[in-house]
């Protein structure tokens, strides 16, 4: 697989995308800055974390504008895997990429823990990997996750299988909406109809590796790992 | 001649507004009783050169839906007033 990581103005988990790729999983990774208006020829984009344009206006909307986004949206036309991490998310919304939109936390503040994560199915790229793995736990760091999207919105993201990751409450349940920061229907991650387009507001990427991961499950955490992996056998597959 | 565009961007009316809902607290521990709700939005002054007013209409209006307001969950309006040549 080859993938691009791309860097706009005040993105900040961009370091550990690649290293994630390159150093953990082998991947052939590479950056690519926001006014580049071609992308190499990867199969896969991550849009990472950060404050792209300081969030001016709102989180991600003047990044959806930056001069590489033409090339990614033309990369998911043509069935390629997208996936946008935190303030990845973000722009993937505000550029129409996927469905709904990030508000402000219903408590208004900035929130960095980890939080555990419902797989919701094992039927796409990301989740592939995560098999017999109900709950992931990795680390969110956002001021603006609180999910949002319209009725007939929700029915159709739920009705194709699109919600890929909920929020997990303290006793196991699933909200209406997110104990953590008011998300609809807990929602922390989705993907596209087409199944190449996903995001998610946790940190898979801070997740990757023992050293960085924090304990989890009786061990070092390594869950968010099993997602890029996950994209990486579907590259690999559609090779 | 030019225009001032005066829009207002408002959270949809099914969007949850906490920011509006702990002002309305706030106001209430003040005793501004007869408060029923707040919504907090974003106010923008945007000037545009030009001369006809239907165009800036429609520019104002597409400025909006593209970039200002996230038609997803705000609604926006704005006033458009003509500027005379002293300012």
């Amino acid at each position: 697989m080859k993938a691009a990581v791309v860097v706009l103005p005040g993105s900040n988990c961009d370091h550990d995308c690649l290293h994630v790729l390159r150093d953990v999983l082998g991947v052939d990774a590479r950056f690519v800055w926001h006014k580049e208006r071609e992308l190499p020829p990867v199969d896969l984009v991550v849009l990472p974390g950060g404050f792209s344009y300081g969030d001016a206006l709102r989180a991600g909307a003047i990044a959806r504008f930056a001069p590489i986004m033409e090339a990614v949206a033309a990369h998911a036309e043509r069935g390629k895997l997208v996936f946008g991490i935190c303030n990845g998310f973000q722009i993937l919304t505000e550029a129409g990429l996927l469905p709904g939109a990030l508000l402000r936390n219903r408590d208004q503040h900035f929130i960095c823990q980890d939080v555990r994560l419902k797989v919701e199915h094992t039927r796409s790229a990301l989740t592939r990997t995560t098999g017999g793995r109900h709950v992931l736990t990795m680390p969110v760091a956002h001021g603006e996750g609180r999910y949002h999207i319209d009725k007939d919105g929700l029915s159709r993201l739920e009705g194709e299988g699109q919600v890929l990751f909920r929020y997990l409450e303290d006793d196991d349940s699933v909200g209406q909406t997110a104990g953590i920061n008011g998300s609809l229907a807990a929602i922390a991650g989705i993907m596209n109809a087409r199944g190449n387009v996903f995001g998610m507001m946790p940190h898979p990427e801070r997740a990757a590796e023992p050293l960085v991961g924090g304990p989890a499950h009786g061990g070092a955490n390594t869950d968010g790992r099993l997602l890029f992996e996950g994209l990486l056998h579907q590259a690999e597959g559609a090779r | 001649m030019a225009f001032l565009a005066r829009i207002y961007v408002t959270p949809r009316a099914d969007v949850l507004d906490p920011q509006g809902g702990a002002v309305t607290h706030g106001l209430h521990s003040l005793g501004f009783e007869e408060v029923t709700d707040v919504r907090i939005g974003r106010y923008l002054e945007v000037r545009l050169a030009g001369d006809d007013r239907a165009a800036a209409q429609t520019r104002v209006t597409a400025m909006c839906e593209r970039l200002l307001a996230n038609t997803v969950v705000e609604d926006f309006r704005f006033e458009l007033d003509a500027l005379g040549d002293d300012r």
